[in-house]
């Protein structure tokens, strides 16, 4: 992984379109600015891996008739 | 609408079936943990007044996804669909728009959840869809169903496929 050291207000720019900025500094949490194009998806990374792995698990559906249960 | 050319594919679950081309849904980036799959069909189970859909992928027969209409569960469902997906899917119109939600059936049935928080968005008008992982913590991941099911069951039998498409606004 690269590594740089910013401070506050300082950024880095990626692929000519993608400029993230260190806007605050309290402690251990940084708040981050990203400015990106509109089609980029930019999630907390957290939360996307629960999302795979729920995926994951969504797909190992065994063979069941889902309408028996309003039944 | 024309009929389209129809190709077979092997399914896990449904064997052999018979699919139409036109009706095949491009996922440009896959879905998170299947990143190589970008072609679905979506697969109504015969009742029509079920809420439940199965996501078939066509690029590997194997995986297919038990999803729901959220809407005709959770019936205050309020989503904004955020501009980059607006954008990535091409959407003109709300109309044009479905809206679903993965289900995961674990071995008790009873314990059914389904994803309010990443919904599966899909441009019926040109077939592009992208599962969206929503900016809110209102919806969680694991929503629990079966209960709420039940309760509506003389709702579903009245619903109607225009549920669908109830989506308050563009952002």
């Amino acid at each position: 992984m690269l590594v740089l050291t910013r401070k506050k207000n300082e950024s880095i720019v990626l692929n000519d379109n993608i400029e993230i900025t260190v806007v605050d500094v309290q402690g251990d949490q940084v708040r981050i600015g990203i400015n990106a194009p509109k089609s980029v998806s930019i999630y907390r990374k957290e939360i996307f891996l629960e999302i795979q792995a729920e995926n994951k698990k969504a797909a190992d559906v065994k063979s069941v008739n889902l309408n028996d249960l309003l039944k | 609408m024309n009929g389209g050319d129809k190709m077979l594919l092997k399914t896990k679950h449904f064997g052999d079936i018979e699919i139409d081309e036109n009706k095949i849904v491009t996922f440009n980036d896959g879905i998170p943990g299947f990143d190589e799959l970008k072609r679905f069909v979506v697969l109504y189970s015969g009742d029509e007044n079920s809420p439940f859909r199965w996501l078939q992928c066509v690029d590997d027969g194997e995986i297919a996804f038990a999803v729901i209409n959220p809407f005709m569960v959770v019936t205050d469902y309020d989503i904004e669909i955020p501009e980059e997906v607006i954008s990535n899917l091409d959407i003109k119109s709300l109309e044009d728009v479905m809206v679903l939600s993965i289900v995961v059936v674990p071995d008790d049935i009873n314990k059914m959840t389904m994803n309010l928080k990443a919904p599966i968005i899909i441009n019926t008008k040109n077939n592009r869809g992208m599962q969206v992982i929503l900016d809110t913590d209102r919806y969680s991941v694991r929503h629990y169903i079966v209960e709420e099911l039940r309760r509506r069951e003389v709702n579903i039998s009245a619903g109607s496929d225009k549920e669908e498409k109830r989506i308050d606004s563009f952002k």
